[in-house]
């Protein structure tokens, strides 16, 4: 990972600024205009996918040098909070594939077969889910009960999941898992098993609150392969110095992305309140004042962590990721933002009133408001916060 | 100095490790054992205990838990009193 030419460095601006530009118009004409039929039924939002796939975003972290558009994480982090503004379920399956595309880009470019699936995740647009909870170890990803079994250069692995997102619709899915029968639960190696190669027997259903698109319905997953499937890198590794901070970014971006929407509804509102009584500045328009310093707020700090992850990334030796300092921080980002858009989105719905609460109409907040509880209990922010006691026993900032 | 005894018993104790201390070599890799970075503050506060140390930031790395040795080492340099360290004079 120091060598930084091997990792997606970013867009140039004028580049970038166009495909700002062109996801909000991909988010205007489709993700925002399947959101409500996707919450509603519960739905994959293939419209908004094959969109993606159009766009060719779905390989958009993969380095130019294997075809992808090699955009950085901070730009990785601006696209997915601008779909968070159309449709969170979209956002939300968009930032998890991209989690999954940076284990690999982070953690197994050296190996040929992962090269070669780098290029054909560019030319297919293959869209790679996650499997890393486990029925009997429930959040915990630092522990697994299944095991990869390899035998020549094949393996064998059965992990009962209670929650893969967007599962049925992957084309691929990281699996964690022992890297032995005979190793302990924390031994783990990541795995990526691929359509055709498994099969996927559903344990649940997916009707919650909000999220609904994502259809994070569980399964016994059943596969096979070839051994250059496991990634090179321990988990213990990837999970630090990828998958936990990239996770918190790409989730916090969307999740201001909901909050900027819901703002973007109430700031409509008050505005058909003030064309009422011109020359006046309706009540409302100051709770609204108070509520866009807190987006602000919550914005500044997604941008900060944001930057920081991207320089370590970029310029510092891997130990600096793996450090309790920056863990703690990864965990803060994630406990604020995800407290901050129940916040904001809560009072966006103050503001609208009863038009923010009805279902039926043009100010309606009610789905943001349901996305935005999921974000607490997507990794439990109390499991996050014990996280953080025990390590502030012994981290002083420095 | 060598604490190796010691800081056996307190990474049998605080460890949460998924193997016996006891069929670990000295230079055995810990994380391979079972140890995680969330268990490895229980042993930084026991081993701060026992040998009156306090573990700076710099320190609190996965290298410094990788083996009995190295944790052996971090507690030597720590242990160390520091004006043993300071040319005399000064």
């Amino acid at each position: 990972m120091n060598e930084s030419e091997t990792l997606p460095a970013g867009a140039p601006k004028p580049i970038f600024d166009r495909l700002v530009n062109e996801a909000h118009a991909i988010g205007k004409e489709v993700l925002a205009a399947n959101a409500a039929d996707v919450d509603r039924l519960a739905r994959f939002p293939n419209e908004s996918i094959d969109a993606l796939r159009r766009a060719r975003l779905l390989s958009a972290y993969v380095p130019k040098a294997f075809g992808g558009m090699g955009l950085n994480v901070v730009q990785i982090a601006k696209v997915c909070e601008v779909f968070g503004q159309y449709c969170g379920s979209s956002a939300m399956i968009y930032a998890m594939h991209k989690i999954q595309v940076a284990c690999v880009v982070h953690h197994a470019q050296g190996s040929p077969y992962f090269q070669s699936y780098l290029r054909q995740l560019v030319d297919e647009q293959r869209l790679m889910a996650s499997a890393t909870t486990e029925m009997g170890v429930g959040g915990d990803l630092r522990s697994s009960i299944c095991a990869v079994e390899v035998e020549g250069d094949s393996f064998r692995l059965t992990k009962k999941a209670p929650v893969i997102s967007y599962g049925e619709a992957a084309d691929d899915i990281l699996i964690t898992c022992r890297k032995s029968p005979n190793a302990p639960a924390s031994e783990q190696v990541h795995v990526l098993v691929r359509r055709g190669d498994y099969t996927a027997e559903p344990l649940s259903t997916w009707d919650t609150l909000g999220f609904r698109g994502t259809c994070s319905t569980g399964f016994t997953v059943t596969s096979h392969g070839k051994a250059a499937q496991i990634l090179p890198t321990p988990f213990a590794d990837i999970l630090a110095q990828t998958m936990h901070p990239f996770s918190h970014i790409v989730w916090s971006s969307l999740w201001s992305g909901i909050a900027i929407d819901a703002l973007n509804q109430a700031r409509a509102y008050v505005r058909t309140e003030a064309r009422k009584t011109p020359g006046e500045t309706p009540l409302n328009a100051i709770r609204l004042a108070e509520v866009d310093r807190v987006l602000q707020e919550m914005r500044n700090n997604v941008a900060t962590f944001t930057h920081e992850y991207h320089d370590l990334l970029m310029h510092a030796p891997r130990e600096a990721l793996t450090s309790f300092g920056f863990s703690i921080r990864t965990n803060n980002l994630k406990l604020s933002a995800s407290q901050l858009i129940v916040d904001i989105v809560g009072r966006a719905m103050l503001i609208c009133g009863i038009s923010g609460y009805r279902n039926d109409s043009k100010y309606s907040i009610a789905r943001h408001l349901r996305d935005a509880y999921g974000a607490a209990l997507m990794v439990n922010n109390d499991r996050i916060m014990k996280h953080n006691a025990t390590m502030l026993l012994v981290h002083k900032e420095g | 100095m060598n604490h190796l005894a010691a800081i056996r018993q307190i990474l049998a104790q605080h460890g949460r490790l998924s193997v016996n201390v006891d069929t670990l070599n000295d230079d055995s890799d810990l994380y391979v054992a079972g140890l995680t970075s969330l268990a490895t503050v229980g042993v930084m506060l026991a081993l701060e205990d026992q040998f009156n140390i306090e573990f700076p930031e710099s320190m609190l790395s996965r290298r410094t838990f990788a083996s009995l040795d190295a944790i052996a080492e971090a507690v030597d340099e720590l242990a160390t009193p520091s004006s043993s360290k300071v040319p005399v004079g000064t």
